[in-house]
């Protein structure tokens, strides 16, 4: 049966290619695939390269297909092999590494490379393309190494690529021919737009310029412009664009004109020989976006499957700019010509533009910036050159009399079902509805869960939302506001209320009672309940290790090779040579791999041995810092007046008494804190769940600060006199972010959920209240215990927990 | 001697009451280390103390949740039964027929 099988050969292992292999094996299983790519990488999503030089992803981050999915599917894949020609009369393709292979359907999908302009000195070294990993990593290196780079070509890659080496701490600059940034996306007003925000990111602009010559010594040292003007620059991106790799298509005698000539069933000019993506030339049009290919390759797997369809009509493009904090999205024609009508506002206040084209009354175009959330719609409109009426133009201009986005929907409801949606993964529309009714989802989580949709970049999360509430109607609402986790439609608030009021005691049981629809949880809401319970009972609440994460369970952080650090607690930041000693002796007894000092200002041993944790924990004899805990981190001090000629305040003997006192205590999250003994604030409060800052009559409080994920500057909730009031403040604040946070929720979201005024009322100014919290927290750490010291007398739970166990051979 | 995986077909683990509910331990079988669990209604899997994720790293601290885990680093969902990575992630890890006999529980290796 298996000799049976036809052979399809795919040439090129990228996105286009692989997308098209995807949409063929959900409709036949009847081809012997062979795929030969010349990069040494499974299939990655290349329109994120720009998050991997960001630093934001890595490269196994952006794998769509990785390895396995070819051995499960059954694929030969070759890599490293480039196909240099093909035989179209017999049907056989070579490589470069001598391989051949015959096919009865051969698909070309090699894509296209970075068009590099022949500019004198351009072959020195440093001048690299924006295309592929290596580009990529070629990147990474000249950062490390080089302080000033220029990016040739102010397009979408070239500023993509600019951001990504400011982000690596480049002095960038962009230089563009033309006088306008993405000239073949925006108008001239969006353009300008865009320039001032990249500016304020830190992007030079070097505009209207063409370079004449890149001049150096082996390498790359500065561009010489056509004006006579110099930039220095040790490294050079060339972003000015992409030319269809069509090689493989001229010399073995399939016509080609810009890139490799197809019909509008994909078919190329050699009979069975296909080509789709960037490599192909489509009534005179070579595309560059991801979009079309998955259209393309759509229409191709179902030609080459035998299954009906209508043929490739080319796409309407829409672009979307990848660089956080700028929203840029054009679609259609954006450029006002004499027969358009346009409508158009810009906000120079809240810095967004929105420009609309009508041609004969209907949307042939748009331009939007800084607000892009009409982009969706409007990307529907301008493929279906949708009729303007009054209903849509005061959805789109924010000016019409309902608020319910029914219009939104509608334009959801009319959205075609192959539509792609995801065009990261390339989820259709009909996919997403199926997978909603099918299987009941009511989530975007869901969605992403089972398939894939939003999983990537995000982008397309309001559309997938407007798929949901359409396909849902009015029971979307209802579920919309979400449990804790997909084990439960119920959100905090009621799951508390509910143990209260039931008496519920244990994770078991609280999933037993309110009817999860996991009966155990996961690895979200265990933890999340194990918690609640701890706060609402005290002492009593026996603490289920096994609902913990791992690393609260192991009391030490693991790393990414299964190896833990250990952080002693060092309070208010302060040590003593004895202590540094043992560190430094227990650290080379147990091979510790790196002793960093912390953020946090204490000592961190990475890479101990899970069996050696207990051992290193016994040796150092000193309490757990705790840095692996939703708990009491670090208080971070200054020097204070003890020792500061500017010192107003203790800072260091309030740090340490703050840490000693509110230690060990579970959080929602990580719970930071910091002393400063004057608002120099060296100690930096202001980015602390609480910091404190002395002043020469007192203290000030601030709350809600974070310098992580989401930096967010903290809130000055009150000025107190004494060290006592301080304490019971600072108290009165961590009880009431323990009683009512969500789990996982840092203080800055909370302050900013709960709202400043309200927690100032608790804590603050109701004393009835803030007295009640202070009795709380007091009560609660009476039960806390040193975590290291508990494993150490436990002994069942040290061998159980942290060494491996050694088998006995059965004698038979 | 510690056994070798290969050369031996099956291994007396531990003793069913060493093995605490929804924690997972970790055996050396030769070179081969093992994440054993006990589920809530007292069954025992084995799985290889390998992530299937393309970065590697343990399995044995994972959240066990009936018959499956949460990988401790990259919060994979892993089916102990089969040893396959649920949706939308995938990927396997080697799974090990496991009886309880005696109290005793034991592993096989072929």
């Amino acid at each position: 049966m298996t000799n049976a099988k036809e052979k399809l050969v795919v040439i090129g292992n990228g996105m286009a290619g692989i997308n098209t292999l995807e949409q063929i094996l959900k409709l036949t299983d009847r081809f012997d695939i062979t795929v030969f790519g010349s990069e040494p990488h499974p299939n990655y999503n290349r329109i994120m390269l720009s998050y991997v030089l960001e630093g934001s992803k890595t490269i196994d981050d952006i794998v769509i297909n990785d390895w396995n999915w070819y051995k499960e599917n059954g694929i030969a894949l070759h890599t490293g092999q480039t196909v240099t020609n093909i035989d179209t009369d017999n049907k056989t393709v070579v490589t470069d590494g001598g391989m051949t292979a015959s096919y009865d359907k051969l698909l070309i999908a090699t894509g296209s490379n970075s068009l590099m302009l022949p500019i004198p000195g351009s072959d020195r070294e440093g001048v690299v393309g924006f295309r592929d990993i290596a580009d990529c990593d070629q990147m990474l290196e000249a950062a490390k190494q080089y302080k000033t780079a220029a990016v040739i070509g102010g397009g979408l890659l070239g500023l993509e690529a600019a951001k990504g080496l400011i982000g690596l701490g480049m002095d960038v600059t962009v230089v563009h021919l033309m006088n306008d940034l993405m000239e073949r996306q925006l108008d001239t007003v969006a353009s300008a737009m865009l320039k001032t925000e990249l500016e304020r990111q830190g992007i030079k602009f070097a505009m209207g310029k063409s370079t004449a010559e890149m001049q150096g010594d082996h390498r790359v040292r500065r561009l010489v412009f056509t004006d006579g003007e110099e930039l220095d620059a040790e490294f050079v991106v060339m972003a000015v664009g992409i030319r269809p790799n069509k090689q493989i298509g001229e010399v073995s005698g399939i016509d080609t004109n810009r890139g490799i000539l197809v019909d509008d069933f994909m078919r190329t000019s050699a009979p069975d020989v296909y080509a789709v993506g960037e490599c192909a030339e489509h009534r005179g049009i070579c595309y560059g976006l991801v979009a079309p290919l998955f259209e393309q390759g759509n229409i191709l797997a179902k030609q080459i499957c035998g299954v009906e369809t209508a043929g490739y009509a080319g796409s309407i493009t829409s672009t979307k700019l990848k660089i956080s904090g700028v929203d840029v999205f054009s679609a259609g024609e954006f450029i006002e010509g004499p027969g358009h009508t346009v409508i158009a506002a810009k906000d120079e206040w809240k810095r967004t533009y929105k420009k609309i084209l009508l041609d004969q009354g209907k949307i042939v175009g748009a331009v939007l910036f800084g607000d892009v959330t009409e982009s969706a719609s409007l990307q529907k409109y301008v493929r279906e050159a949708t009729e303007m009426t009054d209903e849509i133009y005061g959805d789109l201009m924010g000016t019409g009399g309902h608020c319910g986005g029914k219009s939104k929907t509608a334009a959801v409801e009319k959205m075609a079902d192959d539509e792609i949606v995801c065009g990261c993964k390339g989820v259709t529309k009909k996919v997403i509805v199926d997978a909603i009714n099918e299987k009941g989802l009511t989530t975007v989580d869901e969605i992403k869960a089972c398939t894939g949709a939003t999983g990537s970049c995000g982008g397309c999360k309001p559309v997938v939302e407007q798929i949901l509430s359409f396909v849902l109607g009015d029971g979307f609402k209802k579920t919309a506001k979400a449990g804790i986790c997909a084990c439960t439609p119920l959100s905090r608030q009621e799951i508390v209320a509910s143990i209260k009021e039931k008496g519920l005691r244990t994770t078991k049981e609280v999933m037993h009672v309110l009817e999860w629809h996991n009966p155990e949880g996961c690895s979200k809401c265990r933890p999340a309940v194990n918690y609640y319970l701890g706060v609402i009972y005290p002492g009593e609440h026996k603490d289920e290790k096994e609902s913990r994460f791992v690393n609260e369970r192991m009391n030490a952080n693991i790393q990414k090779d299964g190896t833990y650090t250990v952080v002693p607690r060092m309070y208010g930041g302060v040590t003593t040579p004895e202590d540094l000693k043992k560190i430094a002796d227990v650290s080379v007894k147990y091979n510790v791999k790196a002793v960093k000092v912390t953020g946090g200002q204490r000592l961190d041993l990475i890479g101990v041995q899970k069996e050696d944790l207990p051992k290193v924990w016994e040796e150092l004899d000193m309490p757990s810092g705790y840095a692996y805990a939703k708990s009491l981190r670090t208080v971070k001090t200054c020097v204070g007046s003890q020792y500061c000629r500017f010192g107003t305040q203790d800072s260091m003997g309030v740090g340490a008494m703050l840490e000693r006192k509110f230690e060990r205590l579970d959080f929602p999250a990580k719970f930071k804190l910091a002393v400063n003994g004057c608002p120099r604030n060296c100690a930096e409060s202001c980015t602390k769940d609480i910091g404190i800052v002395g002043n020469d009559g007192g203290w000030e409080i601030f709350v809600g600060g974070n310098g992580g994920i989401k930096a967010r500057l903290a809130d000055s909730l009150c000025k107190v006199k004494t060290d006592q009031e301080l304490t019971d403040t600072v108290a009165a604040v961590m009880q009431y972010y323990r009683e009512t946070g969500n789990y996982l929720e840092r203080t800055s979201e909370w302050v900013e959920r709960i709202g400043l005024e309200d927690i100032y009322k608790k804590t603050v100014e109701d004393v009835e209240y803030r007295r009640t919290l202070i009795d709380s927290i007091e009560h609660a750490l009476t039960f806390v215990e040193d975590p290291w010291k508990q494993v150490l007398n436990d002994k069942k739970l040290r061998s159980e927990l942290f060494e491996a166990g050694k088998p006995t051979v059965i004698q038979v | 001697m510690t056994p070798q995986l290969n050369a031996v077909s099956s291994v007396v683990l531990d003793t069913l009451d060493r093995f605490p509910s929804r924690i997972g331990r970790v055996f050396i079988v030769g070179d081969t280390e093992i994440a054993v669990f006990r589920t809530s209604d007292d069954e025992i899997y084995a799985v290889e103390n390998l992530n299937p994720h393309p970065k590697g790293g343990p399995l044995a601290e994972a959240i066990v949740s009936e018959h499956y885990i949460y990988d401790p680093l990259y919060d994979w969902k892993i089916d102990l039964k089969s040893g396959l990575v649920q949706k939308p992630d995938s990927g396997q890890v080697r799974t090990f027929r496991v009886e309880i006999a005696d109290n005793q529980v034991i592993l096989f290796t072929k």
